[in-house]
Protein backbone atom coordinates (compact mmCIF):
# COMPACT_ATOMS: atom_id res chain seq x y z
CA UNK A 1 0.00 0.00 0.00
CA UNK A 2 1.12 3.57 -0.29
CA UNK A 3 0.18 6.62 1.70
CA UNK A 4 -0.81 9.53 -0.57
CA UNK A 5 1.90 12.19 -0.70
CA UNK A 6 -0.51 15.12 -0.59
CA UNK A 7 -1.90 14.12 2.83
CA UNK A 8 -0.48 14.58 6.29
CA UNK A 9 -0.77 12.05 9.08
CA UNK A 10 -1.15 11.76 12.85
CA UNK A 11 0.49 9.13 15.04
CA UNK A 12 -3.04 7.93 15.85
CA UNK A 13 -3.27 6.87 12.18
CA UNK A 14 -5.60 9.61 10.93
CA UNK A 15 -4.95 11.46 7.68
CA UNK A 16 -5.64 15.10 6.95
CA UNK A 17 -6.02 16.71 3.54
CA UNK A 18 -4.59 20.10 2.61
CA UNK A 19 -7.12 22.80 3.51
CA UNK A 20 -9.40 24.23 0.81
CA UNK A 21 -11.04 27.48 1.94
CA UNK A 22 -9.86 26.58 5.44
CA UNK A 23 -11.60 23.16 5.43
CA UNK A 24 -9.71 19.84 5.60
CA UNK A 25 -10.94 16.27 5.22
CA UNK A 26 -10.12 13.61 7.85
CA UNK A 27 -10.00 9.83 7.56
CA UNK A 28 -8.06 6.86 8.89
CA UNK A 29 -5.14 5.33 7.05
CA UNK A 30 -5.12 2.07 5.16
CA UNK A 31 -2.66 0.76 7.74
CA UNK A 32 -5.19 1.46 10.50
CA UNK A 33 -8.11 0.03 8.51
CA UNK A 34 -6.17 -3.18 7.86
CA UNK A 35 -5.19 -3.47 11.51
CA UNK A 36 -8.81 -3.07 12.64
CA UNK A 37 -10.26 -5.61 10.21
CA UNK A 38 -13.80 -5.35 8.87
CA UNK A 39 -15.29 -2.13 10.22
CA UNK A 40 -18.97 -2.56 11.07
CA UNK A 41 -19.93 0.67 12.83
CA UNK A 42 -18.65 4.23 12.88
CA UNK A 43 -19.72 6.96 15.22
CA UNK A 44 -18.71 10.38 13.92
CA UNK A 45 -18.87 13.83 15.47
CA UNK A 46 -21.87 15.94 14.45
CA UNK A 47 -21.81 18.93 12.13
CA UNK A 48 -21.15 21.99 14.29
CA UNK A 49 -19.22 20.04 16.95
CA UNK A 50 -15.88 21.43 18.03
CA UNK A 51 -13.08 18.86 17.87
CA UNK A 52 -9.63 19.16 19.44
CA UNK A 53 -6.37 17.84 18.08
CA UNK A 54 -5.40 14.54 19.72
CA UNK A 55 -8.75 14.11 21.47
CA UNK A 56 -11.40 11.49 20.78
CA UNK A 57 -14.30 12.54 18.60
CA UNK A 58 -15.92 9.23 17.69
CA UNK A 59 -15.40 5.51 17.50
CA UNK A 60 -14.82 2.75 15.01
CA UNK A 61 -16.04 -0.79 15.66
CA UNK A 62 -14.66 -3.82 13.91
CA UNK A 63 -15.52 -7.48 14.31
CA UNK A 64 -13.07 -7.93 17.13
CA UNK A 65 -12.71 -4.53 18.78
CA UNK A 66 -13.81 -0.96 19.28
CA UNK A 67 -11.34 1.89 18.80
CA UNK A 68 -11.51 5.58 19.52
CA UNK A 69 -11.36 8.03 16.65
CA UNK A 70 -9.03 10.97 17.28
CA UNK A 71 -9.13 14.28 15.51
CA UNK A 72 -5.77 15.22 14.00
CA UNK A 73 -6.59 18.95 14.21
CA UNK A 74 -8.73 21.40 16.18
CA UNK A 75 -11.71 23.11 14.61
CA UNK A 76 -15.41 22.93 13.81
CA UNK A 77 -16.95 19.98 11.97
CA UNK A 78 -18.59 21.16 8.73
CA UNK A 79 -19.62 17.84 7.17
CA UNK A 80 -19.69 14.13 8.00
CA UNK A 81 -19.60 11.27 5.51
CA UNK A 82 -23.09 9.75 5.69
CA UNK A 83 -22.06 7.10 3.15
CA UNK A 84 -19.60 5.70 5.67
CA UNK A 85 -22.23 5.77 8.44
CA UNK A 86 -24.51 3.70 6.20
CA UNK A 87 -21.77 1.44 4.86
CA UNK A 88 -18.78 1.32 7.22
CA UNK A 89 -16.97 -1.15 4.95
CA UNK A 90 -16.04 1.87 2.79
CA UNK A 91 -13.36 2.60 5.37
CA UNK A 92 -11.76 -0.75 4.53
CA UNK A 93 -12.18 -0.61 0.78
CA UNK A 94 -11.29 3.06 0.17
CA UNK A 95 -9.76 4.57 3.32
CA UNK A 96 -8.18 7.51 1.48
CA UNK A 97 -11.15 8.22 -0.80
CA UNK A 98 -14.81 7.22 -0.37
CA UNK A 99 -14.06 6.14 3.19
CA UNK A 100 -13.26 9.65 4.45
CA UNK A 101 -14.90 10.42 7.81
CA UNK A 102 -15.52 14.14 8.36
CA UNK A 103 -14.53 17.64 7.25
CA UNK A 104 -13.36 20.27 9.66
CA UNK A 105 -12.80 24.07 9.52
CA UNK A 106 -9.31 24.10 11.00
CA UNK A 107 -8.66 26.55 13.84
CA UNK A 108 -5.39 25.05 14.99
CA UNK A 109 -3.04 22.45 13.61
CA UNK A 110 -0.50 20.62 15.76
CA UNK A 111 3.11 21.02 14.69
CA UNK A 112 3.89 17.32 14.79
CA UNK A 113 1.78 16.00 11.89
CA UNK A 114 3.78 13.63 9.69
CA UNK A 115 4.47 13.68 5.99
CA UNK A 116 3.57 10.60 3.94
CA UNK A 117 7.17 9.35 4.06
CA UNK A 118 7.44 9.95 7.80
CA UNK A 119 4.15 8.14 8.40
CA UNK A 120 5.20 5.22 6.23
CA UNK A 121 8.32 4.85 8.36
CA UNK A 122 6.35 5.33 11.59
CA UNK A 123 3.68 2.76 10.76
CA UNK A 124 5.97 0.35 8.94
CA UNK A 125 3.60 0.25 5.98
CA UNK B 1 0.38 -11.48 28.62
CA UNK B 2 2.86 -14.26 28.99
CA UNK B 3 6.45 -13.40 28.22
CA UNK B 4 7.28 -16.89 26.95
CA UNK B 5 7.57 -17.16 23.17
CA UNK B 6 4.44 -18.05 21.26
CA UNK B 7 4.12 -21.60 19.97
CA UNK B 8 3.89 -21.99 16.23
CA UNK B 9 1.98 -24.65 14.34
CA UNK B 10 3.41 -26.78 11.53
CA UNK B 11 1.62 -24.44 9.09
CA UNK B 12 3.17 -21.25 10.42
CA UNK B 13 5.30 -20.44 7.37
CA UNK B 14 2.35 -21.09 5.10
CA UNK B 15 0.11 -18.69 7.02
CA UNK B 16 2.73 -15.97 6.73
CA UNK B 17 3.14 -16.56 3.00
CA UNK B 18 -0.65 -16.14 2.71
CA UNK B 19 -0.39 -12.75 4.43
CA UNK B 20 -2.31 -13.79 7.54
CA UNK B 21 -2.79 -11.38 10.42
CA UNK B 22 -1.57 -13.43 13.37
CA UNK B 23 -2.76 -13.28 16.97
CA UNK B 24 -1.77 -14.69 20.34
CA UNK B 25 -4.36 -17.31 21.21
CA UNK B 26 -3.73 -19.31 24.39
CA UNK B 27 0.02 -19.02 23.90
CA UNK B 28 -0.10 -19.95 20.21
CA UNK B 29 0.63 -17.64 17.29
CA UNK B 30 -2.49 -18.32 15.21
CA UNK B 31 -4.06 -16.83 12.07
CA UNK B 32 -6.72 -14.28 13.05
CA UNK B 33 -7.74 -13.63 9.45
CA UNK B 34 -6.19 -13.72 6.00
CA UNK B 35 -8.28 -10.99 4.39
CA UNK B 36 -11.77 -9.89 5.34
CA UNK B 37 -13.10 -11.96 8.28
CA UNK B 38 -16.62 -11.30 7.02
CA UNK B 39 -15.79 -12.82 3.62
CA UNK B 40 -14.21 -15.82 5.36
CA UNK B 41 -17.35 -16.26 7.48
CA UNK B 42 -19.61 -16.14 4.42
CA UNK B 43 -17.38 -18.59 2.54
CA UNK B 44 -17.94 -21.17 5.31
CA UNK B 45 -21.72 -20.59 5.26
CA UNK B 46 -21.99 -20.83 1.47
CA UNK B 47 -18.94 -22.75 0.19
CA UNK B 48 -16.06 -23.93 2.30
CA UNK B 49 -13.32 -22.69 4.61
CA UNK B 50 -9.98 -24.16 5.68
CA UNK B 51 -8.77 -23.75 9.25
CA UNK B 52 -5.54 -24.54 11.09
CA UNK B 53 -6.65 -25.74 14.53
CA UNK B 54 -3.35 -27.31 15.55
CA UNK B 55 -3.47 -25.46 18.85
CA UNK B 56 -6.17 -27.83 20.11
CA UNK B 57 -4.90 -30.27 22.75
CA UNK B 58 -5.00 -34.00 21.97
CA UNK B 59 -4.75 -36.47 24.84
CA UNK B 60 -4.82 -40.21 24.21
CA UNK B 61 -6.26 -42.59 26.79
CA UNK B 62 -5.58 -46.31 26.30
CA UNK B 63 -5.83 -49.54 28.24
CA UNK B 64 -8.30 -52.14 29.46
CA UNK B 65 -9.96 -49.59 31.76
CA UNK B 66 -9.77 -46.57 29.45
CA UNK B 67 -13.57 -46.36 29.26
CA UNK B 68 -13.98 -46.74 33.03
CA UNK B 69 -11.40 -44.02 33.66
CA UNK B 70 -13.15 -41.58 31.33
CA UNK B 71 -16.56 -42.39 32.81
CA UNK B 72 -15.08 -41.52 36.20
CA UNK B 73 -13.18 -38.42 35.05
CA UNK B 74 -15.77 -36.86 32.72
CA UNK B 75 -19.50 -36.15 33.11
CA UNK B 76 -20.60 -38.06 29.98
CA UNK B 77 -21.33 -41.73 29.39
CA UNK B 78 -18.12 -42.47 27.52
CA UNK B 79 -18.34 -46.26 27.80
CA UNK B 80 -21.47 -46.13 25.64
CA UNK B 81 -19.71 -44.37 22.73
CA UNK B 82 -19.26 -46.85 19.89
CA UNK B 83 -15.89 -47.39 18.23
CA UNK B 84 -15.59 -44.80 15.46
CA UNK B 85 -17.99 -42.38 17.12
CA UNK B 86 -17.41 -39.15 19.04
CA UNK B 87 -19.14 -37.38 21.92
CA UNK B 88 -19.30 -33.77 23.11
CA UNK B 89 -18.72 -33.79 26.87
CA UNK B 90 -17.23 -31.88 29.79
CA UNK B 91 -14.74 -32.35 32.58
CA UNK B 92 -15.78 -30.82 35.89
CA UNK B 93 -14.26 -30.09 39.28
CA UNK B 94 -15.54 -31.89 42.38
CA UNK B 95 -17.70 -28.80 43.04
CA UNK B 96 -19.31 -29.16 39.60
CA UNK B 97 -17.46 -26.20 38.03
CA UNK B 98 -16.55 -26.72 34.38
CA UNK B 99 -12.83 -27.30 33.75
CA UNK B 100 -13.27 -27.64 29.99
CA UNK B 101 -15.60 -28.82 27.26
CA UNK B 102 -14.23 -31.66 25.18
CA UNK B 103 -14.78 -33.90 22.22
CA UNK B 104 -13.91 -37.54 22.93
CA UNK B 105 -13.32 -39.84 19.94
CA UNK B 106 -13.40 -43.59 20.49
CA UNK B 107 -10.65 -44.83 18.21
CA UNK B 108 -10.77 -48.46 19.38
CA UNK B 109 -12.24 -50.75 22.02
CA UNK B 110 -9.48 -49.62 24.40
CA UNK B 111 -8.38 -46.33 22.86
CA UNK B 112 -9.83 -42.83 23.07
CA UNK B 113 -8.63 -39.42 21.96
CA UNK B 114 -9.72 -36.49 24.13
CA UNK B 115 -9.55 -33.09 22.42
CA UNK B 116 -9.31 -30.15 24.81
CA UNK B 117 -9.26 -26.40 24.25
CA UNK B 118 -5.75 -25.02 23.83
CA UNK B 119 -6.16 -22.79 26.88
CA UNK B 120 -7.11 -25.76 29.07
CA UNK B 121 -5.09 -28.61 27.58
CA UNK B 122 -2.58 -28.74 30.45
CA UNK B 123 -5.33 -28.54 33.08
CA UNK B 124 -7.25 -31.37 31.40
CA UNK B 125 -4.10 -33.47 31.03
CA UNK B 126 -3.19 -32.98 34.69
CA UNK B 127 -6.73 -33.81 35.82
CA UNK B 128 -6.89 -36.95 33.70
CA UNK B 129 -3.51 -38.15 34.99
CA UNK B 130 -4.58 -37.50 38.57
CA UNK B 131 -7.96 -39.16 38.08
CA UNK B 132 -6.35 -42.20 36.41
CA UNK B 133 -4.93 -43.42 39.74
CA UNK B 134 -6.18 -46.95 40.39
CA UNK B 135 -7.36 -47.51 36.82
CA UNK B 136 -5.60 -49.85 34.41
CA UNK B 137 -5.27 -47.12 31.77
CA UNK B 138 -2.60 -44.82 30.39
CA UNK B 139 -3.03 -41.08 29.77
CA UNK B 140 -0.67 -39.76 27.08
CA UNK B 141 0.06 -36.16 26.10
CA UNK B 142 -0.26 -36.19 22.29
CA UNK B 143 -0.40 -32.43 21.75
CA UNK B 144 2.74 -32.51 19.62
CA UNK B 145 1.72 -35.65 17.74
CA UNK B 146 -0.99 -33.96 15.68
CA UNK B 147 -1.65 -31.05 13.44
CA UNK B 148 -5.38 -30.40 13.03
CA UNK B 149 -6.86 -29.04 9.81
CA UNK B 150 -10.59 -28.42 9.50
CA UNK B 151 -12.51 -28.05 6.27
CA UNK B 152 -15.97 -26.66 7.00
CA UNK B 153 -18.95 -25.62 4.95
CA UNK B 154 -21.59 -27.11 2.62
CA UNK B 155 -19.01 -27.81 -0.10
CA UNK B 156 -16.63 -29.63 2.25
CA UNK B 157 -17.90 -33.20 1.59
CA UNK B 158 -17.37 -32.82 -2.14
CA UNK B 159 -13.93 -31.32 -1.68
CA UNK B 160 -12.80 -34.06 0.71
CA UNK B 161 -14.27 -36.82 -1.47
CA UNK B 162 -11.99 -35.76 -4.30
CA UNK B 163 -8.96 -36.45 -2.08
CA UNK B 164 -9.88 -39.68 -0.29
CA UNK B 165 -11.32 -43.14 -0.82
CA UNK B 166 -12.73 -43.15 2.70
CA UNK B 167 -16.49 -43.70 2.95
CA UNK B 168 -17.55 -40.15 3.75
CA UNK B 169 -21.22 -40.85 3.00
CA UNK B 170 -21.14 -43.47 5.74
CA UNK B 171 -19.39 -41.09 8.13
CA UNK B 172 -22.07 -39.57 10.35
CA UNK B 173 -21.94 -36.31 12.27
CA UNK B 174 -19.82 -36.90 15.38
CA UNK B 175 -18.03 -39.91 13.94
CA UNK B 176 -14.40 -40.47 12.98
CA UNK B 177 -12.47 -43.02 10.97
CA UNK B 178 -8.85 -43.54 10.04
CA UNK B 179 -8.11 -43.04 6.36
CA UNK B 180 -5.85 -41.47 3.79
CA UNK B 181 -6.39 -37.95 2.46
CA UNK B 182 -4.21 -36.66 -0.38
CA UNK B 183 -1.82 -39.54 0.31
CA UNK B 184 -1.52 -38.58 3.96
CA UNK B 185 -2.67 -40.81 6.85
CA UNK B 186 -5.38 -38.99 8.76
CA UNK B 187 -8.06 -39.44 11.36
CA UNK B 188 -11.10 -38.10 9.50
CA UNK B 189 -13.75 -36.76 11.87
CA UNK B 190 -17.09 -35.26 10.93
CA UNK B 191 -17.04 -32.60 13.62
CA UNK B 192 -16.66 -28.85 13.78
CA UNK B 193 -17.40 -25.59 15.50
CA UNK B 194 -19.05 -23.59 12.77
CA UNK B 195 -22.66 -24.79 12.57
CA UNK B 196 -21.98 -26.23 9.11
CA UNK B 197 -21.27 -29.71 7.83
CA UNK B 198 -17.55 -30.30 7.84
CA UNK B 199 -14.54 -32.36 8.77
CA UNK B 200 -11.61 -32.19 11.12
CA UNK B 201 -8.47 -33.98 9.97
CA UNK B 202 -5.89 -35.04 12.54
CA UNK B 203 -2.54 -35.68 10.86
CA UNK B 204 1.14 -35.88 11.74
CA UNK B 205 2.62 -32.34 11.77
CA UNK B 206 5.07 -33.21 8.98
CA UNK B 207 2.13 -33.93 6.67
CA UNK B 208 0.17 -30.79 7.48
CA UNK B 209 1.50 -28.60 4.67
CA UNK B 210 0.93 -31.21 2.00
CA UNK B 211 -2.65 -31.75 3.18
CA UNK B 212 -3.35 -28.00 3.40
CA UNK B 213 -2.08 -27.44 -0.14
CA UNK B 214 -4.09 -30.36 -1.52
CA UNK B 215 -7.28 -29.09 0.13
CA UNK B 216 -6.59 -25.57 -1.12
CA UNK B 217 -6.28 -26.79 -4.70
CA UNK B 218 -9.19 -29.23 -4.54
CA UNK B 219 -11.41 -26.61 -2.90
CA UNK B 220 -10.62 -23.63 -5.09
CA UNK B 221 -13.37 -24.32 -7.67
CA UNK B 222 -15.91 -24.61 -4.81
CA UNK B 223 -14.87 -21.29 -3.30
CA UNK B 224 -12.78 -22.65 -0.41
CA UNK B 225 -10.69 -19.98 1.31
CA UNK B 226 -8.30 -20.07 4.28
CA UNK B 227 -10.07 -18.91 7.43
CA UNK B 228 -8.79 -17.46 10.68
CA UNK B 229 -9.92 -17.60 14.29
CA UNK B 230 -11.89 -14.36 13.94
CA UNK B 231 -14.51 -15.93 11.68
CA UNK B 232 -14.38 -19.17 13.65
CA UNK B 233 -15.61 -17.12 16.61
CA UNK B 234 -18.48 -15.45 14.71
CA UNK B 235 -19.43 -18.80 13.13
CA UNK B 236 -19.66 -20.58 16.48
CA UNK B 237 -21.48 -17.62 18.03
CA UNK B 238 -24.16 -17.66 15.32
CA UNK B 239 -24.47 -21.42 15.88
CA UNK B 240 -24.99 -20.80 19.62
CA UNK B 241 -21.96 -22.86 20.58
CA UNK B 242 -20.27 -21.98 23.88
CA UNK B 243 -16.64 -20.93 24.14
CA UNK B 244 -14.64 -21.79 27.22
CA UNK B 245 -13.69 -18.66 29.17
CA UNK B 246 -16.83 -16.93 27.90
CA UNK B 247 -19.98 -19.05 28.34
CA UNK B 248 -18.17 -21.77 30.32
CA UNK B 249 -15.99 -21.23 33.39
CA UNK B 250 -15.06 -23.01 36.62
CA UNK B 251 -17.67 -20.92 38.45
CA UNK B 252 -20.48 -22.40 36.34
CA UNK B 253 -21.80 -25.97 36.16
CA UNK B 254 -23.05 -27.52 32.92
CA UNK B 255 -26.60 -26.94 34.25
CA UNK B 256 -25.96 -23.22 34.72
CA UNK B 257 -24.79 -23.08 31.09
CA UNK B 258 -27.95 -24.75 29.81
CA UNK B 259 -25.94 -27.84 28.92
CA UNK B 260 -27.09 -30.18 31.70
CA UNK B 261 -27.88 -32.79 29.06
CA UNK B 262 -24.16 -33.66 28.82
CA UNK B 263 -24.21 -34.89 32.45
CA UNK B 264 -25.20 -38.56 32.61
CA UNK B 265 -26.16 -39.47 36.18
CA UNK B 266 -27.49 -42.84 35.01
CA UNK B 267 -24.07 -44.13 33.95
CA UNK B 268 -22.35 -46.83 35.98
CA UNK B 269 -20.14 -45.85 38.89
CA UNK B 270 -19.31 -42.58 40.59
CA UNK B 271 -17.76 -39.66 38.70
CA UNK B 272 -15.98 -36.50 39.71
CA UNK B 273 -18.54 -33.79 40.50
CA UNK B 274 -21.56 -36.11 40.75
CA UNK B 275 -22.85 -34.96 44.16
CA UNK B 276 -22.44 -31.26 43.39
CA UNK B 277 -23.98 -31.68 39.94
CA UNK B 278 -27.09 -33.38 41.37
CA UNK B 279 -27.64 -30.26 43.48
CA UNK B 280 -26.91 -28.01 40.50
CA UNK B 281 -29.47 -29.89 38.41
CA UNK B 282 -32.13 -29.38 41.07
CA UNK B 283 -31.29 -25.69 41.46
CA UNK B 284 -31.44 -25.13 37.70
CA UNK B 285 -34.84 -26.87 37.49
CA UNK B 286 -36.49 -25.13 40.45
CA UNK B 287 -34.81 -21.81 40.98
CA UNK B 288 -32.45 -21.06 38.12
CA UNK B 289 -29.99 -18.25 38.72
CA UNK B 290 -29.10 -16.66 35.42
CA UNK B 291 -29.97 -18.24 32.09
CA UNK B 292 -27.94 -18.19 28.87
CA UNK B 293 -29.87 -16.38 26.13
CA UNK B 294 -29.34 -14.91 22.71
CA UNK B 295 -29.57 -11.16 22.10
CA UNK B 296 -30.08 -9.51 18.72
CA UNK B 297 -29.41 -5.79 18.29
CA UNK B 298 -31.93 -3.33 17.00
CA UNK B 299 -29.07 -0.92 16.26
CA UNK B 300 -25.55 -1.39 14.96
CA UNK B 301 -23.34 -1.01 18.01
CA UNK B 302 -21.63 -4.23 18.97
CA UNK B 303 -21.88 -5.74 22.46
CA UNK B 304 -18.65 -7.16 23.86
CA UNK B 305 -17.90 -9.74 26.55
CA UNK B 306 -18.34 -8.21 30.00
CA UNK B 307 -20.87 -5.53 29.02
CA UNK B 308 -23.89 -5.26 31.36
CA UNK B 309 -27.38 -6.28 30.25
CA UNK B 310 -29.96 -3.90 31.70
CA UNK B 311 -33.75 -3.63 32.05
CA UNK B 312 -35.70 -0.92 33.84
CA UNK B 313 -32.47 0.74 34.91
CA UNK B 314 -31.25 -2.40 36.70
CA UNK B 315 -28.38 -4.66 35.72
CA UNK B 316 -29.98 -8.03 34.92
CA UNK B 317 -27.10 -9.84 33.27
CA UNK B 318 -23.80 -9.82 31.46
CA UNK B 319 -22.72 -10.38 27.87
CA UNK B 320 -20.36 -13.35 27.47
CA UNK B 321 -19.73 -13.13 23.70
CA UNK B 322 -20.75 -10.54 21.15
CA UNK B 323 -20.01 -9.76 17.52
CA UNK B 324 -21.50 -8.39 14.34
CA UNK B 325 -23.29 -11.32 12.71
CA UNK B 326 -22.54 -11.54 8.99
CA UNK B 327 -25.52 -13.85 8.45
CA UNK B 328 -28.10 -11.74 10.33
CA UNK B 329 -26.52 -8.43 9.33
CA UNK B 330 -26.85 -7.20 12.92
CA UNK B 331 -24.85 -7.47 16.12
CA UNK B 332 -25.62 -10.52 18.25
CA UNK B 333 -24.57 -11.68 21.68
CA UNK B 334 -24.84 -14.49 24.15
CA UNK B 335 -25.50 -13.34 27.69
CA UNK B 336 -26.39 -14.70 31.11
CA UNK B 337 -29.52 -12.87 32.29
CA UNK B 338 -31.83 -13.20 35.31
CA UNK B 339 -34.44 -15.89 34.66
CA UNK B 340 -37.26 -13.31 34.82
CA UNK B 341 -35.89 -11.64 31.70
CA UNK B 342 -34.82 -14.76 29.82
CA UNK B 343 -37.95 -15.63 27.81
CA UNK B 344 -37.64 -14.96 24.07
CA UNK B 345 -39.41 -11.70 23.26
CA UNK B 346 -38.98 -10.20 26.74
CA UNK B 347 -39.46 -6.45 26.32
CA UNK B 348 -37.27 -3.64 27.55
CA UNK B 349 -33.90 -5.39 27.52
CA UNK B 350 -30.83 -3.36 26.57
CA UNK B 351 -27.05 -3.70 26.58
CA UNK B 352 -24.99 -0.98 28.20
CA UNK B 353 -22.55 -0.18 25.41
CA UNK B 354 -20.06 2.23 26.95
CA UNK B 355 -22.75 4.18 28.77
CA UNK B 356 -25.45 4.08 26.12
CA UNK B 357 -28.35 1.62 26.62
CA UNK B 358 -28.87 0.01 23.23
CA UNK B 359 -32.12 -1.99 22.82
CA UNK B 360 -31.74 -5.72 22.26
CA UNK B 361 -34.23 -8.47 21.56
CA UNK B 362 -34.06 -11.66 23.65
CA UNK B 363 -34.11 -14.70 21.34
CA UNK B 364 -33.73 -18.46 21.68
CA UNK B 365 -30.36 -19.93 20.73
CA UNK B 366 -28.98 -20.67 18.20
CA UNK B 367 -29.10 -17.61 15.96
CA UNK B 368 -28.41 -19.75 12.92
CA UNK B 369 -29.26 -23.34 12.01
CA UNK B 370 -28.15 -24.85 8.73
CA UNK B 371 -30.67 -26.49 6.44
CA UNK B 372 -30.04 -30.25 6.43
Amino acid sequence: MSNPQQLRYSKEHEWLSAAEDGVSTVGITEHAANALGDIVFVQLPEVGDTVSAGETCGELESTKSVSDLYSPVSGEVTEVNEDVVNDPSLVNTAPFEGGWLFRVRVSEEPADLLTADEYTEFSGS
Amino acid sequence: MSSSPLRRTALDALHRSLGATMTDFAGWDMPLRYGSERDEHIAVRTGAGLFDLSHMGEITVTGPEAARLLDHALVGNIGSVGVGRARYTMICQADGGILDDLIVYRLGEREYMVVANASNAQVVLDALVERSAGFDAEVRDDRDAYALIAVQGPESPGILKSLTDADLDGLKYYAGLPGTVAGVPALIARTGYTGEDGFELFVAPEHAEKLWQALTEAGAPAGLVPCGLSCRDTLRLEAGMPLYGHELTTSLTPFDAGLGRVVKFEKEGDFVGRTALLEAAERAAQNPPRVLVGLVAEGRRVPRAGYAVVAGGEVIGEVTSGAPSPTLGRPIAMAYVDAAHSAPGTAGVAVDIRGSHEPYEVVALPFYKRRK
